[in-house]
């Protein structure tokens, strides 16, 4: 048994680190969160020169063929430095969709782009009714000569604003929470009758709200095979979860350890809040937390990278655990910060915000923990 | 008091509901019910209505303008108000420095500042908390120094709640040094118009501006502005504290949201059923909902104890713990409702929207979500208060 990182991984953890440390200082992170495009295209520029976009993607696709270990890494240091490219959406989310399950032009189409930088890509696999069932899809795809017209209604994508290509899951067959009969296709959003609109996040992110209307496409881009795209979905968020859930731990280790320096210095009743036994219990709380989570994480990303059989559960395991743990740590770094908390100065309120968002992003935990009792 | 409303209760009761559907301005109403960013004019306004009526300064002696009404009716108005969602009154001027002003001020001061607050015609603000002191308040460093008629102020208050509205300030100052650090504190009331106030606006993680920073930069302050004796004014803070405890659980509101909540819940599809039907979900909803009952009757078992006009004693540090988890349980509960319609985020003070993503009470939820954290900090954080507990009820 080893928990510890290979020469490479270590190597990509400290590049990673070294970035957020000397590249990604607060304030830049807070005007970037402010600006029109909500990240930094020279940031992202600079994640393809070293090769962090292609690090996880099968070399097949042009890419390293690193594993769910490396994007782990990235992911940990990511929520670290609250990072707001949409590395989450564009890699780990939709090129690894497309490195899964997509043909050999849309490999080298769109994944080249990616890899190198040039293309930005969002999922839309949330409708106003689905809430965490990615089976329930009303969207609809019909067929007309060689190609398909869609039509319906996805809302909250991810980074749909700087997509280049969203992935849209569409029913084809079946009744409306069918897992037979989803297929999924890239579309361009400059095509007719796509109509976006978008806005930030409470996160510092970004978002849209999806509509399809009428909206011719060819056969080319449908991904994976006609109504088959379930799985392929269904894959690609447990791979995401596990992405978010490593970046989740990164902002939580931030957290209780910011809360843990703060009350070191800040001074009540002739001494130190953190003297106080009830608030030392409280971090004691907040920082076993955060040890159990990042157990979990190395348990599922271990189980995912060697394709075991009960990866899904321990995903779903993770995502629970992960839940718990940003709710608790999230409201007590606030919390044992005073009024300073709840300040939009602070970078502690910013970190609670994104772990908030975590909590819901791909299931909460309600949902992961009904999907583990069932798995 | 019994379970049962009296006939005369039932009858308040209705002259309530009658009032509302007459007076309640449809206009404020409408903001109210879309949870619309708060509006000084409305509640202003509003005030004003309430005044007229007689049901503003409820809480006062009738010799000052107030009802010495039993508790029980009290209750009956705060409730049925709270039920139709009219705007919240603000505390500072008259739950708080009213109170203090014809408790401990004299008939000049009475006769200068209570009109003002009865008729809404000023607004205070509360000059508390310090950069330094904030569940330390004692601790505070602000300093008025004695010259002449006049006492000169400097220092730095924080978190002064609508201090950006206010057009006087009440303080908590220094005027002497001493061991003790409750010695030596003074109750001053200060014009925000004098020369050498500075308001600084702090942004919350909402994206709000709610709370201020208020710099003294020596600001001459008349001497008959002093509340009660020279280095007394721990005691009045003390007195002021306990009646901002009582106010705090919210009750009515807190039963009004969680209604809400219910009924939209219920239409929340989820599979074949609603959000109700989701077990775990509907669960937290249920265990929120019995918190609530019990902490509605723990106020009221505190509130039959009390006589009219007094203050409570430290049970109301429980009110103060239980109402603000209950406040901050049932603004999480909305966003999980929610899901992802949580996430969609129009900063107030940067963007200048609200306008919701997704369903039309979706925008609210979020900022109210992170506003919310608040509750458990201030007026005493819920460590503080269960510190009060444990030392004067406890005995430990």
């Amino acid at each position: 048994m080893d928990f510890s990182f290979n020469e490479e991984q270590t190597l990509i953890q400290r590049q990673v680190a070294q970035f957020i440390q000397r590249d990604y200082e607060w304030e830049k992170r807070q005007a970037l969160a402010k600006s029109e495009l909500g990240f930094s295209s020279e940031n992202w520029k600079i994640f393809a020169d070293l090769g962090w976009l292609g690090i996880s993607l099968s070399e097949e696709s042009g890419g390293f063929g690193g594993s769910a270990l490396e994007t782990m890494i990235i992911m940990e240091e990511f929520g670290k430095g609250l990072v707001v490219e949409p590395f989450l959406e564009t890699i780990v989310l939709c090129a690894g969709l497309i490195d899964s399950c997509g043909n050999k032009d849309q490999k080298s189409e769109i994944l080249k782009k990616v890899i190198s930088g040039e293309m930005h890509l969002a999922l839309g696999f949330v409708e106003p009714q689905s809430r965490f069932n990615l089976a329930d899809v009303i969207t609809e795809a019909k067929k007309k000569g060689d190609g398909f017209v869609l039509n319906g209604f996805k809302s909250v994508v991810m980074n749909g604003p700087s997509a280049n290509n969203i992935i849209i899951s569409a029913r084809i067959s079946g009744k409306q929470s069918e897992e037979e009969g989803i297929s999924l296709f890239v579309v361009d959003p400059k095509l007719e009758g796509v109509s976006l609109r978008n806005y930030p996040t409470v996160d510092g992110r970004r978002a849209s709200e999806i509509t399809l209307e009428n909206v011719d496409v060819s056969s080319s881009c449908l991904l994976a095979e006609e109504g088959k795209g379930f799985k392929e979905l269904e894959k690609a968020i447990d791979s995401a979860t596990l992405a978010i859930c490593a970046e989740a731990i990164g902002a939580m280790e931030v957290l209780y350890k910011t809360t843990v320096e703060y009350t070191k210095i800040r001074k009540q009743f002739g001494q130190a809040i953190g003297k106080f036994q009830v608030l030392q219990h409280r971090m004691v709380d907040m920082f076993m937390e955060y040890e159990q989570s990042k157990s979990l994480l190395y348990m599922a990303t271990i189980k995912q990278a060697e394709k075991a059989e009960d990866s899904k559960k321990a995903i779903s395991g993770l995502k629970y655990q992960v839940g718990k743990a940003a709710k608790f740590i999230g409201q007590q770094a606030v919390q044992l910060h005073g009024g300073m908390g709840v300040t939009d100065e602070l970078n502690v309120g910013h970190f609670f915000k994104r772990l908030t968002t975590i909590i819901t992003i791909f299931g909460n935990t309600d949902y992961h923990l009904k999907r583990y009792s069932q798995l | 008091m019994d379970l049962v409303f009296s006939q005369e209760d039932l009858d308040f009761q209705e002259e309530i509901r009658s009032f509302l559907t007459s007076e309640y301005p449809l206009d404020i109403k409408e903001r109210q019910d879309n949870r619309l960013p708060f509006e000084p004019e409305d509640v202003i306004k509003w005030q004003k209505i309430l005044a007229k009526k007689g049901w503003f300064a409820i809480n006062w002696p009738k010799k000052n303008g107030g009802t010495d009404w039993s508790p029980t009716k009290k209750y009956i108005l705060q409730n049925e108000l709270a039920v139709a969602n009219t705007p919240i009154i603000i505390p500072f001027g008259v739950s708080m420095c009213g109170p203090v002003v014809y408790t401990f001020g004299t008939d000049t001061q009475k006769r200068q500042h209570l009109p003002g607050i009865l008729n809404s015609d000023v607004w205070w603000c509360q000059g508390y908390s310090e950069p330094g002191s904030g569940s330390d308040l004692a601790s505070l460093q602000t300093k008025a120094k004695l010259q002449g008629d006049n006492y000169i102020v400097n220092g730095t208050k924080s978190w002064t709640t609508l201090a950006q509205h206010a057009d006087w300030i009440f303080c908590l100052v220094r005027t002497e040094t001493t061991n003790i650090k409750q010695e030596g504190i003074s109750f001053l009331l200060l014009d925000m118009k004098s020369p050498g106030v500075e308001v600084k606006p702090i942004i919350t993680i909402d994206g709000s501006h709610e709370v201020n920073t208020v710099h003294f930069d020596n600001v001459k302050v008349p001497t008959e502005n002093l509340v009660g004796v020279e280095g007394q004014g721990w005691k009045i803070a003390k007195f002021l504290l306990r009646h901002e405890r009582t106010g705090i659980a919210g009750i009515a509101a807190l039963k009004r949201e969680l209604k809400r909540l219910k009924e939209i819940c219920a239409n929340v599809i989820l599979g074949e059923g609603s959000l109700l039907d989701d077990p775990s979900y509907r669960r937290k909803l249920e265990a929120a909902e019995i918190e609530l009952k019990a902490t509605e009757f723990t106020e009221l078992r505190t509130l039959s104890q009390i006589s009219s006009g007094g203050a409570p004693g430290p049970e109301s540090s429980i009110l103060k713990i239980k109402g603000t988890e209950l406040q901050q349980t049932i603004s999480e509960l909305f966003i999980e409702m929610l899901a992802y319609y949580s996430h969609p985020f129009f900063n107030e003070t940067e963007l200048g929207s609200n306008e919701a993503v997704g369903p039309d009470y979706a925008g609210a939820a979020m900022p109210h979500y992170l506003n919310f954290r608040k509750v458990s900090i201030y007026g005493g954080s819920n460590e503080i208060q269960r510190n009060v507990i444990a030392k004067a009820i406890l005995g430990l």
